[in-house]
């Protein structure tokens, strides 16, 4: 039971297309570029808090973007750059949030990771791990109650947010409801220091799906080519009624767990396994081998993803930052309450 | 016919899945059995497929709520036991709460506590949480302590837009009774004046709001005329009428029955000294349930909580200042 669950059916699966690679490996490059802008400018203090980065993981959630479709609902994380990319982010709210912008989404109000646009389907994460798989369920069931019979959810956690009762609760009530919600799991091994031994005791995450009744399918997190295949059929399933899939894929985290984190707690010998693999590298490597790009194509789009991602930081350098005198220092949504509230 | 607390809940909840289809219900046990105490009694028959009964998960509840009313939905949760809320405290104080102020979406849910204790019910499914809830910003927390509010302030925590921490109090479920449920009534940051006194101001709310009456009627035999302020909703509070009502009497008894640490009587006492201080002739006081955890033996419990005759001992130490 469990091995056909892991393994994806690759008989169904539609082969994946030059297009399709090369968008999502665009997106990938693109959201490596952001990061390390962001890496640079935060080195040089121009960014207030934190910086985290999704350095090794940008083939998982670039796949997961390209899955979703307008109208789908996706609750990303904090190594989830390229997915946001995908799913329709634009580059210039990345370095908004980052500079606290008043133009921001969060207007300065939160920062970094934690931005997005729940109305358009784009949920913005409290820090709380695991507390936005429920929510994303939620606004299935809302979906639900409102006749849409074709939009999917998707989210992501890390294997450390899997210990959390959130987690936990969330995917039982999404099985028992038969949501069509995508869970991806990715294991970059470490949670924080934290290694996967001291974080859970099954031998493979995966093995969970079994135990909540949902369909559980594996996918090695450096291999774009398989990433796409694999949450090509989660999203699919999903999508055509089969209720939530639970997506473990491995990876390395190729970075410290943010900007401030030199990550001296890491085993060094992992690097050196198929785990360490720079998932851009070798998706770069693929697009030659198949004749999809050759060096000339690759270095136009490096150069184009340069370019606007530092058309972007100008922009938004430009822009006001948050100012206490212009903040309403009010909580309230409701008009008549908000404006009681003020009165004081 | 009359009707009970309990059961204008119950109507309130009828009224908004009739009204709404924005509306629905999620809790433990609502459907079929019509939940613990039935304040979802034959709704889930008349509603079919919006009064649901949820797992034992009410982090996962209220975070499901969340993305629901994102969506445009009007979730009403119910927990089992007010006590049990402390599951979700994480998504309603740090995900509900705050989802307006960080990303201009408004979070309209309603999390309706059964709240309080009665004889017998014990450490874990007796306490008063409103103190707590009050604490974090973005909440509305309400405590009505009539059955007509019970009625028109839970229609009008399903109407606005933000997450309402909803106190019903289990004490009041079928002790109280009225004869017709108003169609409309004050909003819900507004207080209400319960009795008109001279001598003393006694503010409560939810179940002391009783206690407070019955003390206030003793005390009257004793010529001491009590004014009572039912403050119907805790966060925010109706500062204006407890201040003016202050101002007829200067003196100020606060009465509630969460625990004493930084609740909200110490909130109300500490903004009418800050705004009234020239108005009072004695310090304010205040009567909490004591601090420990709520005990299980009906004789204990009795004097763990705020009695009309505690209240009444308060006043006259006021009234001799
Ligand atoms: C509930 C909760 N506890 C603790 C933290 C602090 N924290 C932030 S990230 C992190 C590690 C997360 O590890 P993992 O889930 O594996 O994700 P990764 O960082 O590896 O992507 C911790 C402990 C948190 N955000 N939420
Ligand atoms: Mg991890």
């Amino acid at each position: 039971m469990l091995d056909t669950l892991k393994q994806p059916k690759r008989g169904v699966v539609s082969p994946v297309s030059r297009e399709q690679y090369v968008d999502a490996f665009n997106w990938m490059l693109l959201a490596r570029t952001v990061e390390e802008k962001l890496a640079s400018l935060w080195r040089a203090g121009k960014i207030s808090g934190g910086v985290y980065l999704g350095k090794g993981q940008e083939a998982i959630s670039a796949a997961l973007g390209i899955m979703l479709k307008s109208g789908d609902i996706f609750g990303p994380l904090i190594r989830d750059q390229a997915g946001r990319l995908a799913f329709g982010e634009s580059l210039i709210d990345v370095f908004r949030v980052h500079f606290g912008s008043r133009t921001s989404l969060s207007r300065g109000r939160d920062g970094n990771v934690h931005r997005g646009n729940p109305r358009g389907g784009y949920h913005a994460m409290i820090s709380h791990l695991g507390s936005l798989i429920s929510v994303v369920a939620g606004a299935l069931v809302a979906r639900r109650f409102q006749g849409d019979t074709t939009a999917i959810g998707a989210t992501t956690i890390g294997d450390g947010g899997t210990s959390t009762g959130a987690f936990h609760e969330a995917i039982n009530m999404a099985a028992v409801e038969k949501l069509p919600l995508v869970v991806v799991v990715v294991n970059n091994q470490y949670a924080y220091s934290t290694p996967n031994s001291r974080q859970f005791a099954c031998s493979d995450l995966v093995e969970r799906a079994t135990g909540y009744g949902v369909e559980g399918h594996s996918l090695d997190g450096t291999d774009l080519q398989e990433c796409l295949e694999v949450l090509g059929q989660a999203t699919q399933r999903a999508r055509s009624g089969h209720g939530p899939q639970m997506v473990v894929g491995d990876c390395l985290r190729l970075t410290g767990h943010g900007e401030h984190d030199d990550a001296s707690y890491m085993d060094k010998t992992l690097s050196q396994t198929r785990l360490g693999r720079d998932c851009l590298k070798i998706a770069e490597n693929y697009l030659q081998e198949r004749h999809w790009a050759d060096h000339v194509l690759l270095e136009d789009w490096r150069k184009n993803a340069k370019e606007q991602v530092e058309n972007a930081v100008a922009d938004a350098q430009h822009e006001p930052l948050a100012d206490p005198a212009m903040e309403t220092w009010c909580p309230y949504a409701t008009k008549r309450i908000a404006s009681a509230v003020l009165v004081r | 016919m009359t009707i009970t607390y309990l059961e204008a809940i119950r109507e309130a909840q009828e009224k908004a899945l009739r009204d709404d289809e924005r509306v629905y219900i999620y809790g433990q046990d609502i459907g079929t059995l019509g939940g613990a105490f039935k304040a979802t009694k034959n709704l889930a028959k008349e509603f079919p497929g919006r009064v649901l009964d949820a797992p034992i998960s009410e982090d996962a509840m209220v975070g499901s709520a969340i993305g629901a009313a994102i969506e445009g939905m009007r979730p009403i949760i119910e927990m089992q036991f007010a006590d049990f809320s402390m599951v979700a405290i994480n998504q309603i104080v740090n995900q509900a709460a705050t989802l307006y102020w960080r990303t201009q979406v408004a979070c309209p849910i309603t999390i309706r506590l059964p709240s309080g204790g009665n004889p017998g019910s014990g450490p874990f499914h007796s306490q008063c949480l409103e103190s707590l809830y009050s604490h974090f910003p973005g909440l509305v927390v309400m405590t009505p302590a009539t059955v007509e509010d019970a009625y028109t302030m839970l229609l009008e925590a399903v109407e606005i837009d933000d997450p309402v921490i909803f106190c019903e109090h289990k004490y009041l479920y079928n002790r109280l009774k009225c004869e017709v449920l108003p169609e409309t009534g004050l909003p819900c940051d507004t207080a209400r004046i319960a009795r008109f006194g001279r001598d003393v101001t006694i503010v409560a709310y939810s179940a002391m709001v009783h206690e407070a009456l019955a003390a206030a009627d003793q005390l009257h035999k004793e010529d001491i005329e009590v004014e009572v302020v039912d403050l119907r909703c805790v966060k925010p509070f109706d500062l204006k009428t407890v201040l003016s009502s202050v101002a007829r009497t200067a003196r100020l008894l606060c009465v509630g029955e969460s625990w004493p640490w930084g609740g909200v009587n110490s909130e109300v006492i500490a903004s009418v000294v800050t705004h009234g201080f020239h108005l009072l002739d004695a310090p304010p006081q205040r009567i909490n349930s004591k601090d420990t955890p709520v005990p299980f033996h009906p004789s204990l419990w009795g004097v763990h909580k705020p009695s009309s005759q505690v209240i009444a001992a308060a006043v006259r130490r006021l009234c001799d200042w």
